[in-house]
């Protein structure tokens, strides 16, 4: 919607909605970028600020609420307006949920410091780039309301899934070479189990930024590349 | 002309066309209105979906209260007025030569934008009509329609005691929802209502708001509002007027969530008007 309401007020509240999500959303994508440096540079005290942060994500969520909550009762929003104001507390419960997930990485980091360092752990910068590079064009969709932006978002995420597969898979056989793995392997394995998490609310965006431009929810079945529920590693085939 | 109508379906084989659900009460094909040379209604397509309330929205000077007046013949009273296309009741011609407009205007109500109860007493205001069309002629009938109607409209425990008080001494309200209830003494099919709760407060349109919600299983309802909270609140359906066209017509929760033109999407979304 180029044009803009008589009522210029209403246009600064909507505006401010929209500028406390790029907000979030950044400290969001950086969150993620320096747990993931936490990881692969072994540093407790880095893992440490993420922790610490993450308060403020959680206070710029309840900005958007109380934004929401202000814009509902006061003008009463329809149509597109309404769209974008419940599209705007959907986005901020995701981005909140990847920042916990960013939170989650930086805690086992600093645990993952004090013991050996395993080979699998090559695969974690690796999605952590693309989860961010996901969740920074998703955020660039929403802030453009880019359609085949959010859309190519969707579908990356089948890719990631896919890593994650195949990095339960190599971090099973390594538990089963030698049980001393199994400490580190296992924190290797949340970690990468999070950064899938944020993959799936930046989806979630995705989709919700489908809903607020067309007004109608994102229907196709969305390709999944995570067979790992499904996945099981026997004695007899790690011979084979 | 009753060959089967019929349409081509995505694979482009010839469906029938499905009856419109639930029943039109009001049908308008291609209706004009001119006020002289003033073009003030383009070519309306509508159905009007009996016991439903059926909202007209859209800027002053829209056309919406134009055609709402066409309904029941209202604009019959302006000189310059000229309707032209087919607009029908139950299938029936109403500007057909034959129509009695005074039998016309018993079916089809009417309640305006200010109350306007006669300088009467609250008992002879609701049963003026009923006396005109001969429909009671014992004072025990004329009481009964009475009642039924102030019942109707939420009045009745308010004036049941003062029913020889002038109708013009009641609050604004309440003069409104007695104009609903002489709108009903003689049972019409279709209530048209012209802004009728731009001069109340807010409890006396919840009032009237909690009525028509209740008047429409026995009545169809037509209601134009600048109030567009009001559209969505008490209405089933929503039609959006601008510069003479009928633009969108569709179920209100969908005009107001997701409407398919960019005019109204502008207009109830406050960028133009």
């Amino acid at each position: 919607m180029a044009n803009e309401h008589i009522v210029k007020s209403y246009d600064e509240e909507l505006k401010r909605l929209t500028n406390l999500l790029a907000r979030m959303g950044g400290l969001v994508e950086s969150q993620i970028a320096t747990a993931i440096q936490a990881v692969v540079q072994r540093d407790a005290e880095l893992a440490a600020t993420v922790v610490s942060v993450d308060v403020k994500v959680d206070d710029l969520e309840r900005e958007i609420d109380d934004q929401v909550l202000r814009v509902m009762a006061l003008r009463q929003p329809v149509a597109g307006d309404l769209r974008l104001v419940l599209g705007a507390l959907r986005i901020g419960a995701d981005l909140e949920r990847a920042a916990d997930y960013a939170k989650n990485v930086a805690k086992r980091a600093s645990v993952l410091a004090q013991v050996p360092p395993l080979r699998p752990v090559h695969s974690i910068p690796r999605m952590g780039a693309m989860v961010r590079e996901m969740l920074k064009d998703v955020l660039d969709a929403f802030a453009a309301q880019d359609l085949v932006k959010a859309v190519s978002v969707w579908n990356r995420d089948e890719e990631l899934d896919e890593m994650y597969s195949s990095l339960f898979r190599e971090l099973l056989t390594y538990m089963m070479e030698d049980p001393r793995n199994i400490s580190g392997s296992t924190h290797l394995l949340f970690i990468a189990k999070n950064i899938e998490r944020i993959g799936d609310h930046t989806t979630n965006i995705a989709e919700t930024i489908h809903f607020l431009v067309k007004g109608v929810p994102l229907r196709e079945a969305r390709p999944k590349g995570d067979a790992s529920s499904f996945a099981v590693v026997t004695a007899d085939a790690k011979k084979a | 002309m009753d060959a089967t109508v019929t349409t081509q379906n995505v694979s482009g084989a010839t469906v029938p066309v499905p009856m419109p659900m639930p029943a039109s009460k009001v049908a308008a094909r291609g209706v004009n209105v001119h006020y002289g040379a003033k073009h003030a209604l383009k070519s309306v397509d509508i159905d009007i979906r009996e016991n439903q309330v059926t909202a007209f929205i859209g800027p002053s000077g829209c056309g919406k209260s134009t055609f709402l007046r066409c309904i029941n013949r209202m604009n019959d009273t302006i000189a310059s007025c000229r309707v032209t296309g087919d607009l029908r009741l139950d299938g029936q011609d109403i500007y057909d030569r034959s129509v009695d407009v005074v039998q016309l205007r018993a079916r089809v109500g009417m309640v305006f934008q200010k109350a306007n109860p006669f300088p009467k007493s609250i008992f002879e205001n609701v049963a003026y009509g009923p006396k005109i069309h001969g429909l009671a002629t014992k004072r025990s009938e004329f009481e009964e329609i009475v009642e039924k109607s102030l019942r109707g409209a939420g009045l009745w425990e308010e004036v049941k005691d003062r029913l020889d008080d002038p109708g013009t001494g009641l609050s604004g309200g309440q003069q409104q929802r007695l104009c609903i209830a002489r709108a009903i003494a003689v049972s019409p099919e279709v209530i048209l209502m012209d802004e009728p709760c731009s001069a109340l407060d807010p409890i006396a349109t919840a009032h009237v708001e909690e009525l028509i919600d209740g008047l429409k299983s026995d009545y169809t309802i037509v209601i134009v509002t600048h109030n567009m909270q009001q559209a969505a609140r008490v209405s089933q359906r929503t039609a959006f007027f601008h510069l003479g066209t009928l633009v969108e017509e569709d179920d209100t929760a969908k005009i107001f969530t997701n409407p398919r033109d960019e005019r109204t999407q502008g207009y109830i979304t406050g960028r133009y008007g």
